[in-house]
């Protein structure tokens, strides 16, 4: 029998308390059923004694403390999942946003899942190629990593990632067929345009049949953006582990998560941490992070790319800073290469992928990787130091070893991060273009490779 | 055992409160509802205990009952230790994935941290009559071929050997009896009390890491303490990696707190593969790893790095040197931070309770170089190497300076210098060893005789360029002297081919005492013989780039042809032979 409760003493923003429940389980679905015949959702935030604390997903507009019943589901909130979730979008609350009715769901999962045992886990280590020189190249991505795009507002951060989702896959060395591949596309408080773009970019090149999205746009209740994730990172999940195939998660855009976050630790009053975010967002973020990866014995995977907007493009805010502690790495943005016209505009000295020892070398890339993606990264940054040195004393006053930096450093910008929107270079065309860019500096700089390959590699390129 | 039940009245993430506790003790174990969640009891009001819940808690509610087990939380300590990978709680890890049948970690899993069926090869070293007291030896297992696990009478039980036997047990079948109890191989320790021992040392034996900007600059102790702060992407992660593969401990508790997931199976592919330098074998056969990865239930975190120590301070009773990295110190502040909030406690600095200074003091404490219990004389040492987090690298945050106040040895990782991939991106200039003198007799016995005099020499070079790189960001490089660009470029030489170390090539990952010593005497032998030139009127310009060529190349000589280096020194003055 169920019970309805017509108890609710305070609704306060998105939080209702209801008070005389009984047998009310943390973390439990709540129903709320207005007098007009309306229906939103909620969670079970706290329970003490008969007093329930409850998080609405959905706007509390228009809701009082007399016009509403609610009932408790006695059980944590599930998606219904299933193949037919390809091609498909769906809203926060895990609706059908496309006006077809809600695919048959082959079974229901917890959408908070559960922590992988590092035990179970395998290692990402296949190469993933994105056709982009400075993701390759310098900040290779792997299948089963977490790589966010740190971005600002303004920067082509959108363009970047439908770039990779167009061109990403995996080149094998014995030209064996990989699995299925599929897309979960999580949009959280992105505007109508944006959303827009993504789409049109999958219908366009047809990956929308193998692209399963979540949307929630800038107007849409901003709770539901704080379930978003995990009903799309179930749903890959399932795809991945279950399904075999190797899923590809874009997640866009985190700060608005963060934000609701704070915005539901506000309301209940809780003690702030840094620029008043909860003391828990550090582990509240690595439940969504930690949920990429590959498991034993098991042929699917997924790979994370969440993008996130720095406030003022501040990388010390708590956002990107607790994100960078948990991701694998980290793509920045660089405003100042986007002023001058390059495109993408990956900023490469602060950009790192912690996975790319074991994506790259011989067998997966090629032998001399390693040592050309250490070198580039040090020469650029010796190039950038002589440029900035060039600026306060004039090229002149620089030795004849740093004026070939500085020239080396307008060289790299110019041909190796810069390349256009829908260039997809291979790995090998990205390493030719960095040897041809160290072939610039005297021999006796190049200290980060090893002699048989400046021997064997320049060679032939000159 | 008194079993009292008392009742949920309150869940709030991973904090329940519950009523009717009056026998519940501070720290006890407790069961909570039918699904035997496992948790702590922090704080008691009455009859109102406050539990930290180590498992995830969705779904309790008030009614559900919670029974104390009248235990502290504690670990189990004997054979079966090494090589094991555990949870925050001490529970193994392939044994959870086992029993739950799934690669997730479900709940209410349980599963005895030492394996109960297997059995153990014991040979007793005392006989009847013997009288012993805790922290003697009662015989020994030999756990892998190498390592010799010896089994201690525990802290607490004095007296005759009244039985003992040799053969083969499981760890909870009785192999003595003394002083009327008897005595099994496992012993259980609580996690939050420190092991008994007989008196601290003051240590004077380096930690050798394999690692040169450590071992030559910032060494740490056998029983020292040292933390690496440093934001994201520094490489606080591979510089704790490192340590536990190379540094010269018997035995290494690494404690992944908070963590990436995959990093920790990386840890857990690769060591098995790694061997050790001294001994050859796999480093897994003397490693042990918690691992309570970012996404694993919070409370678990903070008593992660507590399982740790106190498993180390086992160990290290049995006279072995063994080393704690906890990785990352700041994840398990975070925790208490959480818990503290959830409890409604007045807050600290930026939210942290106030007591984490203490708290912090208290666990680097249990390090320590020291006389252990027993009636032989016997000395172990625990090293404790911490990492810290600090939010956007900023060291003036709580975690860091709380650390800062009671460790010896500060490794200042710097995104400066791993932009430019410097790695290990330590910063020569901020980072301190409070351990230089007393080590210093063994680095002159195990380096060379002018050990000192080329390190002091070395540092003055360091110093010196910082300064003058500030002249030549003002006037440009051609204001300095011919001896000043000598310096430049003698410390651009220990930067490159001494200090950055690439833990990913196969030679230079690891450094013997001596090939650093080498390395480090070549550079400075060639700036001395540059001085001298200069002194002679001969132009910087002119001074052969053919040996800076083989210095640059030199970390790449393994340690097996260290001749060669020996050789590159003593000849180094042939090619100074100028006319003037």
């Amino acid at each position: 029998m169920t019970k309805f409760y017509k108890t609710i003493s305070d609704i306060a923003g998105p939080l209702m308390v209801v008070e005389g429940v009984e047998g009310v389980g943390y973390e439990e679905v709540a129903e709320i059923e207005l007098t007009d015949g309306s229906k939103r959702r909620g969670r079970v935030l706290e329970v003490s004694g008969d007093r329930a604390v409850v998080q609405i997903f959905e706007e509390s507009r228009g809701l009082a403390v007399d016009n509403a019943k609610v009932r408790f589901t006695g059980k944590p909130m599930e998606l219904g999942v299933s193949d037919d979730m390809l091609g498909r979008v769906f809203d926060g609350a895990g609706s059908p946003k496309d006006g077809l009715p809600a695919p048959i769901a082959s079974k229901k999962l917890n959408i908070n899942g559960s922590p992988l045992n590092p035990y179970s886990r395998d290692f990402p280590n296949d190469f993933i190629q994105t056709g982009i020189s400075t993701i390759d190249g310098l900040n290779t991505l792997v299948r089963g990593q977490k790589l966010p795009i740190f971005s600002g507002s303004g920067l082509p951060h959108s363009e970047v990632v439908a770039q990779i989702a167009r061109q990403a896959k995996v080149v094998r060395v014995d030209g064996k067929s990989e699995g299925d591949f599929a897309v979960v596309f999580a949009a959280m408080g992105i505007t109508f345009e944006e959303s827009e773009y993504f789409i049109n970019q999958f219908r366009q090149t047809g990956a929308i049949e193998r692209s399963t999205l979540f949307v929630n746009l800038a107007d849409d209740p901003v709770i539901e953006r704080i379930t978003l994730p995990r009903l799309a990172l179930t749903a890959a999940e399932y795809l991945a582990y279950e399904k075999g195939m190797h899923v590809l998660v874009i997640l866009t855009d985190l700060t608005n998560y963060c934000e609701a976050l704070r915005e539901v630790s506000a309301a209940r009053k809780e003690i702030p941490g840094r620029r008043g975010y909860p003391g828990y967002l550090y582990t509240d973020l690595s439940t969504i992070y930690e949920r990429a990866g590959r498991i034993k014995g098991r042929p699917g995977s997924i790979t994370q790319i969440p993008v996130l907007t720095m406030p003022e493009d501040d990388k010390t805010h708590p956002i990107p800073d607790l994100t960078g502690y948990i991701t694998e790495g980290q793509i920045m943005m660089s405003r100042d290469l986007y002023r001058k016209g390059i495109y993408p505009p990956v900023d490469v000295l602060p950009s790192l992928s912690r996975l790319k020892d074991k994506g790259i070398g011989e067998g997966k890339t090629r032998e001399d990787h390693s040592g050309i993606l250490n070198q580039l990264f040090a020469a650029y940054a010796s190039g950038k130091e002589a440029k900035e040195l060039a600026v306060i004393l004039g090229e002149a006053a620089l030795s004849d070893v740093d004026k070939k930096y500085a020239r080396f450093a307008e060289a790299f910008e110019d041909q190796f991060i810069r390349q256009g929107a829908d260039e997809d270079r291979s790995i090998l065309e990205t390493l030719t273009i960095g040897w041809k860019l160290l072939s610039i500096l005297p021999k006796s700089e190049l200290k980060r490779l090893k002699p048989e390959y400046i021997e064997k590699y320049m060679k032939q390129i000159i | 055992m008194n079993t009292k039940t008392g009742t949920i009245k309150k869940v709030s993430g991973p904090l329940v409160e519950a009523s009717g506790m009056e026998n519940a003790k501070l720290y006890d174990v407790v069961k909570v509802s039918d699904k035997r969640l496992v948790g702590e009891i922090i704080e008691l009001h009455g009859d109102v205990a406050s539990i930290q819940v180590y498992e995830d808690t969705a779904g309790l509610m008030p009614g559900d009952p919670v029974s104390t087990t009248g235990m502290p939380l504690s670990v189990e300590l004997g054979p079966g230790l090494l090589g094991s990978i555990y949870d925050g709680v001490q529970r193994p890890l392939p044994g959870i994935a086992e029993s739950s049948n799934s690669p997730f970690i479900e709940r209410g899993v349980e599963v005895p941290a030492l394996d109960r069926g297997k059995k153990w090869q014991f040979k007793s070293v005392v006989s009847s009559g013997d009288i012993v007291s805790p922290g003697d030896p009662l015989g020994e297992v030999q756990e892998t071929d190498l390592f010799k696990h010896q089994i201690m009478i525990p802290p607490g039980i004095f007296g005759k050997v009244e039985k003992i036997e040799s053969g083969s047990f499981t760890v909870t079948e009785p192999i003595a009896v003394v002083g009327g109890k008897e005595i099994s191989m496992m012993q259980v320790w609580p996690i939050r009390e420190p092991r008994p021992v007989k008196e601290k040392l003051v240590s004077v034996e380096p930690l050798i890491s394999g690692q040169r900007v450590i071992d030559a600059f910032f060494p740490v102790a056998k029983g020292g303490t040292a933390c690496v702060p440093g934001p994201f992407g520094s490489g606080k992660t591979v510089v704790q990696h490192q340590l536990a593969k190379w540094s010269d401990a018997d035995i290494i508790v690494f404690i992944g707190c908070g963590e990436r997931g995959n990093e920790m199976t990386d840890v857990l592919l690769e060591f098995p593969e790694l061997k050790d330098p001294k001994t050859g074998r796999p480093l897994m056969e003397r490693t042990i790893l918690i691992a309570n990865t970012s996404n694993m239930p919070v409370a678990a975190r903070e008593a992660s790095v507590y399982t740790g120590i106190t498993i180390a301070e086992y160990f290290r009773d049995m006279g072995y040197n063994v080393a704690l990295m906890a990785d990352s110190t700041s994840r398990w502040a975070e925790a208490l931070r959480e818990m503290s909030g959830r409890l409604e406690e007045m807050p600290g600095e930026e939210g942290y309770p106030a007591y984490l200074g203490s708290r912090t003091a208290s666990f680097y404490e249990r390090a320590g170089y020291v006389r252990c219990l027993g009636t032989e004389d016997r000395t172990g040492s625990l090293t404790v190497i911490g990492a810290v987090s600090p939010p956007g690298g900023d060291l003036s945050e709580p975690v860091t300076q709380n650390t800062l106040r009671v460790v010896k040895v500060f490794w200042g990782l710097e995104a400066q210098l791993a932009y430019r991939r410097h790695f290990p991106a330590i910063n020569w200039l901020n980072s301190y060893s409070l351990y230089l003198d007393e080590i210093g007799k063994f680095m002159v016995q195990n380096a060379g005789d002018d050990w000192r005099d080329v390190r002091i020499k070395a540092m003055e070079i360091l110093q010196e360029e910082s300064k003058l790189q500030e002249i030549v960001r003002l006037v440009g490089i051609e204001a300095l002297s011919e001896k000043e660009q000598l310096t430049l470029e003698t410390a651009k030489s220990i930067r490159e081919d001494f200090l950055q170390q690439n833990a990913f090539d196969d030679v230079d990952t690891y450094s013997s005492v001596r090939k650093m010593y080498l390395l480090l005497k070549a550079i400075i032998t060639m700036h001395r013989l540059s001085e001298g030139a200069l002194d002679k009127g001969v132009n910087l310009k002119e001074i052969p780039t053919d040996l800076k060529e083989k210095i640059a190349r030199a970390k790449f000589v393994p340690e097996e042809k260290l001749g060669e280096l020996e050789e590159l020194i003593k000849n180094m003055s042939n090619g100074f032979n100028f006319k003037n």
